[in-house]
């Protein structure tokens, strides 16, 4: 029988998977964009656990606008990505030092 | 089923549509007569305000009332707060358009950017359930990302706008993971029942902890203080100096009222949690901001730094979470939104053609290019240092006030301490203005609305500072203080 408490790990789980993907990737921005809709995706899975196992549809509804953010962040991530390439031909993150101080 | 009166919410239809608008007009409108947009914004903030000031809502007064099944509220506060962000946003639409002209980046997409933003702006202010407050903070944030990358072509600016959308973006996956952490222990979203919930609890529950952890990590990334700071330094100085002016200054209003909500009307039963994890994210700012503004060379990153500095003085108006704190804080929000605002300006009035003057050493003997500009940098420099008689001293004294009434006694000596450090800094740029010689002998021209928004600017520096008691009532009255 699945419990809450499996959800909510498996929710943690992939949230760390998430923050650990961002901050030891040192390669390639493409992999940022993906840890930080993983990271949503985590959220979501949240959310839809507590909201099954309160009986309240709120949590679920919030799910309907988090993945709706998550889609207009993924656009414009992408673009700036675009942008980013076309202005330095790289998008490697160890690359991108111009900015320090 | 209660949806209340939509109408509380007249401003932010209006906004909305005034964006789209500005948005289609825009596609018909020929290059010279793009003049005709930043008539059109101006217009939009002038009737917003006029809309937001008439408030007959409810039984008048300091009542707050709901709508949209409890999910937007409209009280005092938040009517002040969308008030000064009208003024101020009007300020920054006068600076920038004579910055854009210059860069040959005047199109309408800064105009629509910003009043979305804006939009996101209103509503984070009288957010009322995590929904709204998620949705506002997306919606400020959204618009920001594209706005750092406005230049296209500019090196800098991608890289900034992309460590901004990364940072920025996990800030809100952990606001979101406390969210969610939250809604599991109360089952609601709506913030008066989370805090009817919260005091049933108790304030030992493991998973509401959790959750406001994570909660507060989220909000210390948006509102920018140490360590959670990084992004800032960089997005300032990367971003096109219109772009940095309106980032430094609209969106902090929001990022209070945001802290506020969260943290007072939902979570007010663990203020004894979040004030301990608050305040070391006081001191480590006010700290850090403070030496590291020092050591720049760049005037957008030395502000950055003392954006990072000013932001824990506004936290720490928080902390108490008295009546009095808060009104403090608002108050600090609003003067540091307008400092930052006539300091971004004069960078803007100092850049010559397609190239921003934003190295401190740009600003040497400018009073013997020009005497009154001169003068107004130097109203903002000692306001932000907070030198007495000027408003920025009147709102690190409130602030520094509310920590002492609440027996925050070494918190409130960092933070003298830190602010005469701080000085120094304000100080060397006013040495620079007066007793350097000129580096360019370049005239200083600008159209006549940029001096005549820009003196006002500076003219509020001391005017605030000299009349501040209505303003302060005005914040003080908003909590019932």
């Amino acid at each position: 029988m699945l419990t809450l408490t499996h959800f909510l790990t498996l929710g943690a789980l992939l949230f760390s998977l998430s923050v650990a993907g961002i901050f030891l990737n040192r390669k390639n921005v493409i992999i940022l964009l993906m840890c930080i809709e993983l990271m949503l995706l985590a959220v979501n899975m949240n959310f839809v656990a507590f909201s099954r196992f309160l009986g309240n549809l709120d949590g679920q509804v919030f799910v309907f606008f988090i993945l709706t953010v998550a889609a207009a962040e993924a656009a414009i991530g992408l673009a700036i990505l675009v942008v980013l390439f076309r202005n330095r031909q790289t998008i490697n993150v160890t690359e991108l030092d111009d900015l320090k101080g | 089923m209660n949806n209340g009166n939509m109408l509380l919410a007249a401003p932010e239809f209006w906004v909305l549509i005034m964006a789209c608008v500005i948005l289609i007009v825009d596609l018909f409108l020929s290059k010279e007569r793009r003049g005709i947009i930043h008539m059109l914004a101006m217009l939009t903030l002038v009737f917003a305000a006029i809309i937001t000031a008439r408030g007959d809502y409810g039984t008048g007064g300091l009542a707050s009332e709901t709508a949209f099944n409890g999910s937007f509220i409209r009280d005092s506060m938040g009517d002040v707060l969308k008030l000064f962000s009208y003024l101020i946003l009007g300020l920054v639409y006068i600076y920038s358009k004579f910055c854009l002209r210059q860069f040959r980046m005047f199109r309408a997409d800064f105009y629509t950017l910003s009043l979305f933003a804006l939009l996101g702006v209103m509503l984070l202010i009288s957010a009322n359930s995590l929904v709204t407050i998620y949705l506002g903070l997306e919606l400020i944030s959204l618009s920001s990302y594209a706005l750092v990358a406005y230049d296209r072509d500019s090196k800098m600016g991608s890289e900034a706008a992309m460590k901004y959308f990364v940072l920025g973006s996990m800030a809100s996956g952990m606001l979101l993971y406390g969210m969610s952490m939250i809604y599991g222990a109360t089952g609601t979203l709506d913030l008066q029942q989370i805090a009817a919930a919260v005091s049933e609890l108790g304030s030992d529950n493991y998973l509401l902890i959790f959750g406001l952890v994570f909660l507060v990590v989220g909000l210390a990334f948006k509102l920018g203080v140490v360590p959670f700071h990084m992004w800032i330094p960089d997005v300032y100085q990367g971003a096109p100096v219109a772009t940095t002016l309106f980032i430094a200054s609209v969106p902090k209003m929001a990022a209070f009222a945001m802290a506020f909500r969260l943290l007072q009307t939902g979570l007010s039963d663990l203020q004894h949690d979040w004030s301990q994890m608050i305040s070391i994210l006081v001191v480590l700012s006010i700290i850090l901001g403070n030496l590291a503004a020092i050591a720049q060379t760049n005037i957008k990153r030395m502000l950055a730094y003392s954006t990072i500095s000013h932001m824990g003085f506004v936290l720490m108006g928080l902390l108490p979470g008295t009546a009095s704190g808060f009104g403090a804080g608002m108050f600090y929000v609003i003067v540091y939104s307008m400092m930052s605002a006539a300091a971004f300006g004069m960078i803007i009035l100092l850049s010559a053609r397609g190239v921003e003057a934003d190295k401190i050493d740009d600003f040497k003997g400018l009073n013997q290019r020009n005497s009154w500009y001169a003068a107004v940098m130097a109203m903002v420099m000692f306001s932000m240092a907070g030198v007495p008689v000027f408003v920025g001293f009147f709102a690190k004294w409130l602030v520094i006030k509310a920590a002492l009434d609440a027996g925050l006694f070494w918190l409130a000596i960092v933070a003298v301490v830190f602010s005469v450090v701080g000085a120094f800094y304000y100080l060397r740029i006013v040495k620079l203005m007066y007793f350097d010689e000129p580096v360019s002998e370049a005239e200083i021209d600008a159209p006549v609305d940029f001096r005549a928004a820009i003196s006002l600017n500076g003219i509020m520096m001391l005017g605030l500072g000299i009349f501040s008691s209505s303003l302060i009532a005005i914040c003080m009255a908003s909590f019932g203080a």
